[in-house]
């Protein structure tokens, strides 16, 4: 049995998960940042497989255009937090309640 | 050489304001009091003795012309370039614009020197002199202006400057209400002023003096304007007038603004800005001369307002109230003579009224200087010894005034009275003469009131009165002089050629050049025929009659006037009298009080309405937004799950949608 473009797709429906999973119930900030990148990069798995199977160059180039946003965002949320360390000398995103309306 | 007239009292007043009154010298330069007033007195008269040096040489200058040449033009720069309507700020040194700058810098600097004494325990003293200052910088532009912008500058100059100093003690409300009560009567005046000169720029495509009155003289442009528009442009101007020289309806703010120190009365209130109208109707000639409707309007105004206001001035007992209601009787006089064409004859009671009104206002201040603040003449009397040149003074004002002969306002009143009489305005002159019978009347009750007869001085005053410094004496000698010699520069003509003199009428001769045009001569049909010496003779006995009544009830019989204010018939009218038959309590109850109760209405409506609309939109936002808040906790994790539940219920939806 070959693989299809249903087990491409069912990887990256099991990666999301555990990638919103992580940002739901981690607690930890960097934690959080790689598990947004899990779901990030479980999207770019579903535009890769659909592009080959629907045989359109047009979800690669998505991709590609993603990973580098993610790439520009991963450098920002990374230098966010080593900020946030160093003011709070912790990662403990349930401290961070500042904006509380 | 003209700009230099109207710039020193304005570098005089920046000097005053700017160093002095803000207290710069005293506290930055660390000056004190003593040389401070010596310079604020110093730069305060300085000023407005070089404007009125260079007036003068200005004046010598123009006699040295021939007579129709006599004008000089000084443009200093564009004022206003845009497109059809240009105004320039050009100045004009005619013999009219002459009289009245002589008058403004010349009697404006004896009352500058007298208000060295009579300011001098004041702490605003600086302040005082900077205002007296700025007032004669605006009176000179508004002379010499060769423009009706021009001239509208100097028009509402003068009347903050009046505002200022009616309500210079501001700290009484009183005093600063008279300024405020100043300041609108004449605003009303000046809205009418304004639409005059839209209207003369609409009429005549120009606001320039020239360009206007050259039009106004030329037959081929006038044939294509109605007569009605000239009338239209005439009145409106003269509302104007009526605002600033205190004719009837308007003339309510006079009597008020007495609350201002008593030199600022002299000068403003009576010698200079209240003649303004008169300036600026004797300038309009060649308007004013083209509409008979207007001249007539004038004349029955000015006529009511002389005879109204000495009726009201017979029962004042404010020494300083009887001089106000007295000065809106004489300018009513001016009106009278302006108002039928006779300009120059208007413009001479013009002059002799600022010598012998600026005397009394200045003897009158004296007066109160001695009293210690006392105005009410009940409280007086028997003053003559204790302060004699200010008696003296004050009995020479009350004499030229009465128009007694030989003295200066014989003369002026004299000429306005027969030139109302041979124009035709037969009543219009018995007005006159009636009311001459009752200036004489109300002056010699308050010169003896004042300085004769019992004192009735309360005794803790009475130790303290003393004639009052030279500063303030010797302005009232001069002006006296002025007041007794100043008639013969302009005695009319028939009386000269009684005695065999002919050119007797200087005044005329130099300041008709002026005047542009005369009103078309109209046969005249008399009710009366009198000649001119009958005419002087009605003259002479409305004075002799009034002084002799004055005589009779206020010094021989000193208590005969009280009883028939009692008697039965007169009561009511001395009570009218008295209380200045209820004007300020009719435009009360008929403007301000409606005017008040609109404001209130309005003032409801956009409380409850308008800002109840407006305050209702934000209060609802403001709940929404309060019940909101709730949701923003501030967890993130919190955020990601009601995302997270969000995406699920959106994905369950569409689900669900689909397989229907």
């Amino acid at each position: 049995m070959g693989v299809s473009v249903e087990h491409y797709f069912v990887l990256s429906a099991i990666l999301f998960v555990i990638g919103a999973y992580g940002v739901i119930a981690r607690k930890n900030l960097l934690i959080v940042l790689m598990s947004l990148e899990l779901m990030l990069n479980a999207a770019n798995l579903a535009f890769v497989a659909f592009s080959r199977a629907l045989n359109d160059m047009t979800g690669q180039v998505f991709m590609i255009m993603s990973i580098t946003v993610a790439a520009a965002e991963v450098a920002v949320g990374l230098a966010l937090v080593v900020a946030v360390y160093a003011h709070r000398e912790s990662l403990d995103i349930d401290l961070l309640k500042m904006l509380k309306g | 050489m003209i700009v230099w007239i109207i710039l020193v009292p304005l570098i005089g007043a920046l000097i005053n304001g700017l160093v002095f009154a803000t207290g710069f010298y005293k506290k930055v330069l660390g000056g004190d009091e003593h040389t401070e007033k010596s310079i604020v007195n110093i730069v305060g008269c300085g000023v407005v003795l070089i404007s009125a040096l260079i007036s003068t040489y200005l004046f010598v200058h123009l006699l040295s012309l021939e007579p129709e040449n006599r004008q000089m033009i000084q443009m200093l720069f564009e004022w206003i370039p845009s497109g059809e309507f240009t105004v320039s700020f050009e100045l004009l040194f005619d013999t009219l614009s002459c009289v009245m700058a002589l008058i403004v810098t010349w009697i404006g600097f004896f009352i500058h020197v007298y208000s060295i004494g009579y300011m001098h325990h004041d702490e605003s003293y600086a302040k005082y002199f900077t205002y007296l200052n700025i007032f004669i910088f605006f009176m000179l532009i508004l002379v010499l202006g060769d423009s009706f912008p021009l001239m509208f500058v100097g028009w509402e100059g003068v009347g903050l400057a009046s505002y200022l100093l009616i309500g210079f003690w501001y700290g009484d409300p009183e005093k600063a209400y008279a300024g405020r009560k100043a300041f609108i009567v004449n605003r009303i005046g000046d809205f009418g002023f304004i639409l005059g000169i839209f209207l003369i720029f609409f009429v005549f495509g120009s606001v320039n003096y020239q360009d206007v009155f050259g039009k106004a003289l030329d037959p081929a442009f006038m044939s294509a304007v109605p007569a009605a528009v000239m009338t239209a442009i005439a009145l409106l101007l003269f509302v104007g007038a009526v605002g600033k020289s205190a004719q009837i309806p308007l003339y309510v703010w006079l009597p008020d603004a007495m609350a201002g120190p008593t030199p600022v009365s002299a000068l403003i209130h009576a010698a200079t800005m209240v003649t303004a109208g008169v300036y600026m109707i004797a300038r309009c000639n060649a308007i004013y001369s083209q509409s008979h409707t207007a001249q007539v309007i004038i004349v029955t105004i000015a006529a009511l307002t002389a005879f109204f206001a000495a009726s009201i001035a017979l029962t004042q007992n404010d020494i300083k109230k009887v001089l106000a209601y007295s000065t809106i009787s004489q300018l009513g006089y001016m009106f009278m003579g302006i108002g039928i064409g006779a300009y120059t004859a208007g413009l001479f009671h013009l002059v002799t009224h600022a010598f012998f009104k600026a005397l009394l206002f200045l003897g009158s201040g004296s007066v109160i200087h001695a009293l210690s603040g006392e105005q009410d003449i009940r409280n007086m009397g028997g003053l003559r010894r204790l302060i004699p040149v200010t008696a003296i003074t004050f009995l020479v004002g009350t004499l030229a005034i009465s128009g007694v002969p030989f003295l200066s306002g014989f003369f002026s009143k004299d000429n306005i009275l027969g030139a109302v009489y041979e124009g035709g305005y037969t009543i219009q002159w018995l007005i006159g003469l009636i009311t001459a019978v009752l200036t004489a009347l109300y002056m010699g009750r308050l010169y003896l009131l004042t300085f004769e007869g019992k004192s009735s001085v309360s005794a803790s005053v009475k130790d303290q009165i003393h004639e009052s410094p030279y500063t303030m004496t010797i302005p009232l000698i001069i002006l006296a002089v002025l007041s007794i010699f100043g008639g013969y520069m302009g005695v009319p003509e028939f009386m000269g050629e009684l005695v065999g003199i002919h050119g007797t009428n200087l005044f005329d001769q130099f300041v008709s050049s002026s005047i542009l045009l005369e009103p078309v001569e109209t046969v005249v049909h008399h009710l009366l025929h009198l000649s001119h010496v009958t005419l002087i003779l009605f003259s002479i006995a409305a004075a002799v009659i009034g002084i002799a009544i004055a005589f009779y009830l206020y010094y021989m019989r000193p208590l005969l006037p009280g009883k028939i204010a009692e008697g039965k018939n007169i009561e009511p009218v001395y009570k009218g009298s008295l209380n200045k038959w209820y004007v300020d309590e009719l435009y009360d109850y008929i403007i301000v009080q409606p005017f008040t109760y609109l404001s209130n209405l309005a003032s409801y409506f956009d409380l409850k309405y308008i800002d109840g609309s407006v305050n209702g939109v934000a209060g609802v936002v403001k709940e929404m937004a309060l019940t909101l808040r709730a949701a923003q906790t501030g967890v993130l994790r919190g955020y990601a799950t009601l995302m997270a539940l969000g995406a699920i219920a959106i994905l369950v939806f569409l689900i669900v949608w689909q397989s229907f």
